[in-house]
Formats: C-alpha cells, structure tokens, sequence
C-alpha cells in the first residue's frame, strides 16, 4: 500500500497516525506533509526509525517551493510529479492520511 | 458486476468538516452497487460514531441516524480503533451502532486487504 | 422553481422534488402524485407513509433494493418486491414516490 501525507507532522498527526497504523509499503510525502523530511526537524528521527517498514519519498516541487529542498533527509527519496504518478501505479491500493 | 472489497478510512470529526458526509453517501452508494463495503474509524473519526448528536442549534443535518440505516444496506463490517477511542475517553457504550473494536495494527491489516482504500 | 398548491407556493428543485422536507402535506403530495400521472390510492399512500418514517428515523430516503427489502419486512413479502412496487410507481418507486413523499432523490439513484 502506498500511504500519502500532506499535512505538516507538527501540525496534525496524520503521520503518526500512518506510522502506527499501516502496515510495510512505502509513504510518499506531499504538501506540507514534506516538512517531516527535513534534516534537524521532529519529523526526521520517526521517518528514520520507520524507514525499515517503508520506503520513503518525498514530492521534490513541494520541497522546493518551501525552500526546504536543500535540507532534504538522508533516506527519502525526492521524486517528481511523473515519479508520483509511477509510484500510485506500482501499489494496488493507496491511502491519503488527509 | 465486479464486486471489490471497498473500505472507507474515516479519520476526521463530524460537522467541522464535510467528510463525514461524504463518505457516508459513497458508502450508501457502493452499497447500493453491491459492492462489499466496510469503514474504518480512527484518530477523530471515531467521533463520528458518538451517540447523541442533537443538530438543531447548528443547522446541519443529524447524520448519527443515517449509520443506523448501514444494516439494511447490508454494511456491517464497521471497525473501530482501540487507541483512538480510549484517547477520546470514549467506550463501545458512547458510540451509536455496534461495531468491531480493534488495535491500530489489525486495522492496518484490514487495509492491506481492501481493493479500493477511500481516504476521508 | 415552485409549485403552487391551493394558493401556497413551494420551492422545489429542477426536477421537481421539495425543496424544504417540513413543506410537505399531503395536499402537496397529492399535487405532485398528478404532476407525475400516479393515481393515488391506500396502496400509495401505504409506501409514501412508510418512506417518510424511514427517513425520519434514518434521514436518508433508501435505495430500490433496500426499500424492497424493507417493505418486505414491514408488509409483507406480497409488498416487499418490485413488481408491486413498480406498478404502483412507474418511473421507479425510490425515484418516483419519494418524490411524491417530499424527499430528497435517493442517494445513488441515477
């Protein structure tokens, strides 16, 4: 299953919440969700200790248009819109953790 | 027809916002396509299910009744999360249908199952 | 749009169906029985009652599977199928008579 969040971890819990409930499959991160990949932040110490459960991704033009694209984590990794699309075909089912 | 196994994830309160809603009227309308419906409550959808709305000050349609009605549609697979109910001091008792209690990772596996996982 | 009955207007959609649930009597549903060609007799008025509880209690008017089933349940098995239903109401005894009842369309009715 591919789990997708768009809402900043520090704002909701909408990651916690698909950390805690999903089960292995990957979590592409879009919108604000892509707060939680930044290096330094609360988000990046859950996304390190989920990373063996799932694969990590990140929407990069919703990184860099917080201008957050440089401080990008090690582990996830940073797709574009077609990369988006391929990942939401590779998984039969798909989650939005709104 | 096809018949998928459809699963609704229902993770926000009622009135706030209008999914609580809508993802009653797509599950009446799977159901009324035959299809095998089931929906998940978790983090504040939970609140959803909470018995006793009384909607007249707000205005709003009292929707509490419509899950009621999810039997003669013949849904009855409605699963609950534990954590989510017990961080809302919230038991079986408050809630306005039977349902089927579970933990946060037996409902993770309830998703894996589903062909068709609709997010609200 | 509106209909008049018996010198009293009533805001109803564009296809015809109320639009304020509480307008309706059963003047009204007379009046919209005759705009739909239904000849009301205690057969029709057995349904539209029971359609106007199940939304009270459920606040949704059901789908043709579930008003049958139901019907079924309540009726009586000789009631609970869609031949009598059908000819009771022509165009679809969700679609039809809940418009007579003063409903919304049923959800998932196309």
């Amino acid at each position: 299953m591919l789990n997708i969040v768009n809402k900043s971890p520090l704002d909701r819990g909408s990651l916690d919440s698909c950390l805690q409930s999903a089960e292995p499959g990957a979590i592409l991160l879009i919108e604000d969700g892509v707060y939680a990949a930044t290096r330094g932040s609360a988000g990046e110490a859950r996304l390190k200790a989920a990373a063996g459960k799932f694969k990590l991704f990140a929407l990069g033009p919703d990184m860099e248009a917080r201008g957050i694209a440089d401080r990008a984590m090690d582990g996830v990794t940073l797709i574009d819109y077609a990369g988006f699309v391929d990942l939401v075909a590779e998984y039969n089912t798909c989650q939005s953790w709104l | 027809m096809t018949i998928k196994k459809f699963m609704m994830v229902n993770r926000k309160a009622p009135y706030g916002t209008v999914y609580a809603l809508e993802s009653l009227e797509v599950v009446l309308i799977a159901a009324a396509f035959e299809q095998d419906v089931s929906l998940a409550f978790l983090d504040d959808g939970v609140y959803q299910l909470k018995k006793g709305h009384q909607t007249k000050g707000v205005e709003m349609k009292a929707f509490e009744k419509t899950y009621g009605a999810l039997e003669d549609y013949d849904v009855t697979k409605l699963y609950v999360d534990q954590e989510s109910l017990a961080g809302r001091g919230l038991t079986a008792d408050d809630l306005c249908v039977p349902v089927e209690i579970m933990s946060r990772a037996d409902l993770g596996k309830r998703m894996e199952e589903q062909d068709v996982l609709l997010s609200f | 749009m509106a209909i008049e009955v018996n010198g009293k207007s009533y805001e109803v959609d564009e296809e015809g169906y109320l639009i304020n649930l509480g307008d309706w009597n059963e003047e009204v549903g007379n009046f919209l029985a005759q705009q739909e060609g239904v000849n009301m007799t205690d057969q029709h008025w057995e349904v539209i009652n029971f359609l106007r509880d199940y939304y009270n209690e459920f606040q949704i008017a059901p789908a043709v599977r579930v008003l049958t089933k139901a019907i079924g349940k309540k009726l009586g098995p000789e009631k609970g199928n869609s031949q009598y239903l059908y000819e009771l109401f022509p165009y679809g005894p969700a679609k039809q008579a809940c418009k007579i009842a003063g409903l919304p369309k049923p959800t998932g009715c196309v």
